[in-house]
């Protein structure tokens, strides 16, 4: 029982660090290989249930700190860093990742190792039943409970499970273990499928990964203002206060967005599967996913062209994300002060908030490119037309 | 007369929530030679200030949203249909056989999947719409275009009927307050700013922004109100061609009550009839407006209009002229509600 995937790491540090002369700095676009899929794995790996992001943090810091000119954890757990240019005119551009996933909190003791919990953001119930998880900063094995098949009632298979029908069980003799308040997590490990990453937690530890590359290659031309980001799935409450400090003059944010790209994820009510599927939010494969529109943001048009030009200027692929619902870090951040022109880019994943998430490695590669070569591309001309 | 024709051609203009530009434009022009300064900001707001602030007098934010109720489209199928999702609160009712006018000057018919229930309202992820396209290379339109539904503008038993009146009535009014202004038509001891908002309908977006830029000392929206004048129509008092409402309540926020008292004396004074706006409450987060920075004192100016978010809202143009003299009377003296 102690394959546990525990984390080692360093003591936490906001002193500013002065270690990058911009003038100096060599960039050039992050490659992806070995190393950077071992990060992911390890953040990936790590448990950081909204409100209770610390393991992230910690792994963030220690990647940053060579980096970054100037490091700091705000007062909701944010890490906000900034990698300074030497351009000028020169804008300040906002990047931000979520550290938190979706998970469980623990409510109640039962006694005997039998536990009541909650879901932490927004988890369709039916998908966790049966389901290993990992419990508090010491990641103690359990598993979400249910009346198994043999035993139940045959109209217990029609209802809706809901939350209160589950306890996480992790046997009576470690019970003690286990406090009220605790978070957990799917108990899954990160795995490579062949072109494919499957891990829990991918929506956004891929986009924290992609974040600590972009400020390991830092283009010079800009200030970089990285936000890694807290409370993202309950409501985005870190970037709401991060855009508040770091007041830039645009935003990026990088996140997962699902894929239902399965040919029959849409039938007709009638169940007429000649209907094509016209509701796949995005496609694994098709490169990253660039926001119009999703329910808390309208992408600043100025930045989607932008966007879109520079993949077709290098041939980067990409996606349109299909405008509906759903949201992100920039939902907060857009209607901060005077408002701040933000946009959206997603590496898409099949089954998300659930604890295996399938990426294509490829996808994640031209998502690191597009934005890396976006950034290089911007300057304040990029806004000087209207929206 | 000219307040009419100005609705007209807004109406006429398209501006689904967040693209705002036709609009936009259209009010640039009017208002540039009024305002003492201008600008546009990031989400697309049109801020334009006029006056100075006497000893007596206050920083004031007069709102109208230029976005309209419109749709975006999310795919296109192999055979040139289009799907699409609502931009703000478009019912299906309203959308349903009605034409498209996208912004890049496509045009299509809104219809729907055949359903084992014909009669019963499809949902929108069973409406799409016709562009007349051979198969999706050839369709006019792609993924991410936005358009509006369609519809001419008519005056009819003294009331205007188009298509956007929510919230063209109110910039239409705005300006004309404007241009009264700077003709020195009245006089103000109060510092103003016309807030020409976009991404209202979506949630205040650009409300929000606006007043965080200007902190303002009050705020009074100029915006449309459901009308409970129609047959067996909903519980609502106001009625249209009863004169402009007085925003006690929506479901957004509740108006500062000296605030209103304010508006109904100075309507009475002058003997202009007025209505009290009163809505169901919400629980929602609140009127970004009224909730930014340390808050805002805040009211508003709703016109009555049946038909609300269709594409024939209807509105009684004698309620728009008095809702401009209540405005005006409200703006010439300094106010005392802290």
């Amino acid at each position: 029982l102690s394959e546990l995937p525990i984390q080692k790491v360093k003591g936490l540090s906001t002193e500013p660090t002065m270690k990058n002369d911009p003038s100096k700095r060599i960039t050039r676009p992050p490659k992806i290989s070995g190393p950077q899929i071992q990060l992911l794995e390890r953040l990936c790996n790590a448990c950081g249930v909204s409100g209770n992001e610390k393991e992230i943090r910690l792994i963030v810091l220690d990647q940053i700190k060579p980096y970054a000119d100037q490091i700091e954890v705000d007062a909701l757990g944010n890490v906000l860093a900034i990698c300074k240019g030497s351009g000028e005119p020169r804008l300040r551009v906002m990047i931000a990742a979520h550290m938190d996933e979706v998970g469980m909190m623990i409510t109640n003791d039962e006694g005997d190792g039998i536990f009541r919990f909650d879901v932490v953001g927004s988890i369709n119930p039916r998908i966790l039943a049966g389901k290993p998880v990992w419990i508090g900063s010491s990641h103690l094995p359990g598993v979400i409970g249910i009346k198994p098949i043999h035993l139940a009632s045959s109209d217990m298979h029609q209802v809706d499970l809901s939350v209160e029908d589950m306890r996480i069980d992790v046997s009576p003799d470690r019970a003690k273990m286990v406090k009220v308040g605790d978070s957990a997590t799917f108990a899954y490990s990160f795995t490579r499928l062949g072109p494919s990453l499957r891990a829990k937690a991918m929506d956004d530890r891929i986009g924290v990964a992609t974040l600590i590359e972009i400020i390991r290659s830092a283009p010079a031309n800009i200030d970089l203002l990285a936000a890694f980001t807290v409370q993202e799935e309950i409501g985005a409450r870190g970037a709401h206060i991060a855009a508040y400090k770091l007041d830039p003059d645009i935003a990026f944010v990088l996140d997962s967005t699902p894929a239902m790209d399965l040919p029959t994820y849409h039938e007709n009510e009638t169940g007429d599967r000649r209907a094509e599927n016209s509701r796949y939010n995005t496609r694994l494969g098709s490169g990253p996913a660039i926001y119009i529109a999703d329910r808390s943001t309208i992408s600043d048009p100025r930045l989607v062209s932008h966007l879109i030009q520079t993949g077709q200027a290098l041939n980067i692929p990409f996606q349109l994300r299909q405008p509906g619902g759903g949201g992100t870090d920039a939902g907060a951040i857009h209607k901060q002060r005077l408002g701040i022109p933000s946009i959206s880019v997603s590496v898409p994943g099949r089954y998300p908030h659930t604890g295996a998430t399938i990426v294509r490695l490829k996808d994640w590669m031209n998502t690191i490119a597009l934005v890396y070569h976006a950034l290089e591309r911007i300057s304040p001309n990029t806004l000087s037309v209207e929206r | 007369m000219i307040m009419k024709l100005i609705i007209e051609q807004l109406s006429q203009a398209d501006g689904p929530p967040g693209f705002e530009t036709q609009v936009r434009n259209l009010v640039n022009e009017a208002v540039e030679p009024l305002a003492d300064e201008l600008r546009v900001d990031s989400l697309g707001n049109l801020i334009a200030r006029k006056g100075r602030r006497s000893k007596v007098g206050l920083k004031i934010m007069l709102t109208a949203h230029m976005d309209e109720v419109g749709l975006i489209v999310t795919h296109i199928d192999k055979h040139g249909f289009a799907r699409f999702i609502p931009l703000g609160p478009l019912s299906p009712y309203a959308a349903l056989e009605g034409r498209v006018r996208f912004l890049n000057g496509a045009r299509g018919i809104i219809s729907a999947e055949y359903r084992s229930d014909q009669k019963k309202l499809p949902s929108f992820d069973q409406m799409f719409i016709d562009l007349g396209a051979k198969d999706a290379k050839t369709c006019p339109a792609k993924v991410g275009d936005m358009g509006v539904l369609e519809q001419q503008f008519q005056e009819i038993g003294g009331n205007l009927v188009g298509k956007a009146l929510n919230d063209r009535v109110g910039i239409a009014l705005l300006i004309e307050a404007l241009r009264q202004l700077d003709e020195k038509s009245f006089e103000t001891p109060h510092e103003l700013f016309f807030v020409f908002s976009a991404q209202e309908l979506i949630g205040s977006r650009g409300g929000s922004v606006a007043a965080f830029g200007i902190d303002p000392d009050i705020s009074l929206a100029v915006d449309l109100t459901p009308s409970g004048s129609i047959p067996t129509g909903p519980r609502i008092s106001v009625e249209t061609g009863q004169g402009p409402a007085i925003k006690v309540r929506d479901s957004y926020m509740i108006s500062d009550p000296k605030l209103v008292d304010w508006m109904v004396r100075t309507a009475e004074e002058k003997d202009l009839p007025y209505q009290l706006e009163v809505l169901k409450p919400g629980r929602e987060p609140g009127n970004p407006i009224q909730l930014s920075r340390a808050g805002v004192t805040s009211g508003g100016i709703s016109l009555p209009a049946r038909y609300l978010n269709s594409s024939s809202e209807m509105v009684c143009y004698r309620d728009v002229e008095i809702g401009l003299l209540l405005l005006t009377a409200l703006l010439q003296q300094p106010i005392e509600v802290s």
